[in-house]
């Protein structure tokens, strides 16, 4: 099924602020087996500058997919999950996300194309702390297998993403 | 925030090493709960198949995590990045077994810009294969 066009350039704001703590930022860390301090001890982080643990570099994800999940699972949209592979992702930082950031997340379809019979969805989450000022942006293209009209269905998913 | 390695002490070619993952089923469930992402083709051999995929996949997220980790141990601290981004072009396929998959990581001094940054170009293999298009981290040094 053909991703509904209709849908480029809805913007999805998440509902609440995300609260990012310092035991996320710790299981996230250990889920990659990470065990850099600054992840996961306060003080450490500070004698580096910061005002508390920082998040790995990929941890805006979590952000993301909470904003891109409203988004993505709209029936209107006609994305089906199990056809879905990673293409391609891109994180713009200001600063590092922070144990004790409330953070707002906005997440936009900034594009949708057909390629070689798979349908390529761009989100685009700009992540902001309260006072408006930006965090981060995340940019995430999914790739819907076969998912275009006249679309081979094909599982040759190594050309516009694999993950 | 400040990265341990000098911007006068990096040069346009120069190696910052080769690291070895290691990604097994369990350690897939385990990102799926802290990120999130339970798409089954990363946790369920049925599924993934059903879809044509060879078998489970790792979610492009962890190998993308663990690319990261040759930069950020480099520089000591995360906060340093900048930017990064990739394109994911083969699957890393996670055999249900002990061993699992491995991604082996190796990055290079790309370019040298303005303000201290420079731009690593990562190399992200896994059983051979180049598992991601351009890894490109771009790092503030000190």
């Amino acid at each position: 099924m053909a991703i509904n066009r209709a849908f480029l350039g809805r913007a999805y704001p998440a509902p609440e602020p995300y609260e990012v703590t310092r035991g996320k930022i710790r299981e996230f860390a250990e889920a990659v087996g990470d065990a850099n301090p600054l992840y996961s001890d306060p003080a450490t982080a500070r004698d580096e500058g910061h005002p508390d643990v920082v998040a790995p570099p990929t941890f805006p994800i979590v952000l993301g997919m909470a904003g891109a999940g409203r988004a993505i699972t709209d029936p209107e949209l006609g994305l089906d999950f199990s056809m879905v592979v990673h293409g391609e992702q891109r994180f713009r930082y200001s600063r590092p996300v922070r144990a004790g950031d409330l953070l707002d997340a906005v997440t936009r379809i900034t594009d949708i194309r057909s390629v070689a019979g798979n349908e390529l969805v761009t989100l685009e989450s700009e992540i902001t702390d309260p006072d408006g000022a930006h965090v981060v942006t995340a940019v995430n293209m999914l790739v819907v297998r076969g998912a275009a009209e006249g679309g081979s269905g094909s599982g040759d998913a190594a050309k516009e993403g694999a993950a | 925030m400040t990265a341990a390695i000098r911007y006068d002490e990096v040069e346009t070619g120069t190696e910052i090493g080769e690291r070895t993952f290691p990604v097994r089923r369990v350690d897939l469930v385990r990102y799926a709960g802290a990120s999130g992402d339970f798409n089954p083709i990363h946790w369920n051999d049925r599924t993934a198949k059903a879809v044509g995929l060879p078998g489970v996949i790792a979610h492009g997220m962890f190998t993308m995590a663990e690319a990261a980790r040759l930069v950020t141990d480099w520089v000591g601290d995360p906060g340093a990045i900048v930017e990064y981004g990739t394109r994911f072009s083969a699957p890393v396929v996670v055999p249900d077994d002990d061993e699992g998959a491995e991604i082996t990581v190796s990055g290079t001094v790309k370019e040298k810009r303005d303000d201290n940054q420079v731009v690593v170009a990562l190399t992200v293999r896994s059983g051979g294969t180049r598992v991601l298009t351009r890894p490109t981290v771009v790092v503030r040094l000190a």
